[in-house]
């Protein structure tokens, strides 16, 4: 306790968390917001009831999601053959499942509010449809970036699916979550409060650094 | 005219700047890909020849890691044989469930009638006694229920006539089975009554919960020790036979399951049963709490207990 900052365990748990939830939210990102942007500019039958489905899948609960990714992945799941059940693999799946409609939802939502003339007018001054998506999506950053966070803060924070696939491995899957459940059920309230405040550095550094590019772009 | 010249030559300086965060965020994604890619090469330098299949899961209980035992066992295994053990610590019901459905490759357990089960399914193998310690009823310093020295039995009949709080686990682990045969035993019923609340949670958990109740449990020992440091309750009821908590290592059947791992679950059992896997149970906990939480057992059978 007295050095837990020094024990080479703990911050190769902190790293694998950053690792893990960082490329699931950037997994999520690739999917998130070219779905938002796809769904804030197309119109068509039945819209109103996909976005309905996105946002609902915004509060997709993580134990549900870590119960569906475990029965598929189980060796005599569907995708057993891939053998990555108790892997961070398995784990960053579980997060992108969970961050990607949190990053589409809001993607959509900070779209949809810029005016809708917008992209008329930057086709007719002869801008490509990829550029204009890129101004689309550069105009609506700030509102692009909370999605991020969201989907970020959302995974990083979540214990169940990461306890359900990952398994909480010594070395191999422990992320700082897991380990706090484990240390407060081996009764270290000391270490499961110190694994708590990493975890809140954590999530504020990466937090702090998405909001530093925020405000960069306001002019 | 001009007007829109200026604005396009903004438009591509704007393209460009996003282009370059999009840039600069790729190349941090695939940062993260490739640190994430890299398995921790390190551990593995030392490490006698690697066996086939490196990778063996074992399904136990909270209780071998919540009392630390595991974080001793392990990784001498590892460092011995170059296997790496996926623990998955589950209560003893779920880890029966994944040997049952080939999920994992050696089980490490202490529900005996359950475990008997399994293995005449045929989906366990070579049920091997390992160790034993003993459960303990746990209840606050001033014992309203008078169960002090009390046989369980009776201490039970107490705490349900007197209406005090018995926190149970509740998540069908093997301190969840004991327990409902405990109560079987002298014929009570205790589900649904105000003063029986389950938890759902591991031995830990309960134990604070119980605490903070100012009800009695049963916990194995090694937990409550473990916990004791957090926790105001006594050990009330001990010693009892009916309290003997034994754990039994077994190897999920080969035969059932073609994706087990089966050379690394009969190495990590057969090291569990060495010399050296039982010296390091019978050592374990003396220098922590000044008594061994764990009696090594290995090469003796049920019957040795007159079970």
């Amino acid at each position: 306790m007295d050095n837990i900052w020094q024990d080479p365990e703990i911050l190769a748990v902190a790293w694998l968390t950053i690792k893990v939830s960082g490329l699931a939210t950037g997994i999520s990102v690739i999917i998130g917001i070219p779905l938002g942007l796809w769904l804030a500019l197309n119109e068509f039958y039945g819209k109103k009831f996909v976005v309905s489905v996105v946002n609902f899948g915004m509060g997709l609960p993580p134990v549900v999601v870590g119960l569906v990714v475990s029965l598929l992945l189980w060796r005599y799941g569907p995708l057993g053959m891939l053998g990555i059940m108790y892997t961070p693999w398995a784990m960053i799946l579980a997060q992108a499942f969970i961050a990607s409609p949190i990053i589409a939802g809001l993607s959509f939502a900070a779209i949809s509010s810029l005016n809708p003339n917008m992209r008329l007018q930057l086709l007719s001054l002869g801008a490509s449809r990829w550029q204009a998506n890129m101004l689309l999506i550069r105009e609506a950053k700030l509102g692009l970036l909370a999605a991020v966070m969201a989907g970020f803060g959302g995974v990083v924070s979540e214990v169940g699916a990461s306890m359900m696939v990952g398994g909480n491995i010594k070395g191999q899957t422990r992320v700082l979550t897991t380990a706090t459940v484990m240390e407060v059920g081996k009764g270290n309230y000391d270490i499961a409060l110190a694994l708590s405040f990493i975890l809140l550095l954590v999530a504020y550094s990466v937090v702090a650094a998405l909001t530093y590019l925020q405000n960069r772009t306001i002019r | 005219m001009c007007q829109t010249a200026i604005k396009l030559s903004e438009v591509s300086s704007m393209v460009k700047k996003a282009t370059k965060l999009m840039a600069f965020m790729f190349v941090i994604l695939m940062t993260l890909v490739l640190t994430a890619c890299q398995k921790a090469p390190e551990q593995t330098a030392q490490t006698p020849a690697k066996p086939e299949k490196p990778e063996v899961i074992l399904a136990t209980t909270t209780s071998t890691q919540d009392s630390g035992l595991l974080d001793v066992i392990i990784p001498a295994f590892e460092k011995k044989t170059g296997y790496k053990i996926k623990t998955i610590s589950v209560g003893t019901g779920q880890a029966l469930a994944m040997g049952e459905k080939g999920e994992a490759d050696v089980l490490l357990v202490h529900a005996p009638d359950a475990e008997k089960k399994v293995v005449a399914s045929g989906s366990a193998i070579n049920r091997r006694l390992v160790m034993h310690n003993d459960f303990v009823l746990v209840g606050p310093a001033e014992d309203a229920a008078k169960i002090k020295g009390k046989t369980v039995g009776e201490s039970l009949k107490a705490i349900s006539a007197a209406s005090i709080p018995f926190i149970s686990r509740g998540d069908d682990s093997g301190t969840h089975k004991l327990e409902q045969n405990l109560w079987k035993v002298i014929s009570i019923k205790p589900q649904g009554t105000g003063w029986y609340q389950e938890t759902g949670a591991g031995m830990g958990q309960t134990l604070k919960i119980a605490d903070e109740k100012k009800g009695y449990t049963i916990a194995d020992r090694a937990t409550y020790l473990a916990q004791a440091k957090n926790i105001t309750l006594k050990i009330l009821v001990e010693g009892d036979a009916k309290l003997l908590n034994i754990y039994h290592v077994m190897e999920v059947n080969p035969e059932k399951f073609n994706k087990v791992n089966k050379e690394g679950a009969k190495a990590f059992a057969d090291y569990l049963l060495s010399s050296e896997g039982q010296a390091l149970i019978a050592a374990f906990g003396k220098d922590k709490y000044g008594q061994a939480l764990f009696t090594a057992d290995g090469g003796k059978t049920e019957k040795d207990f007159g079970l």
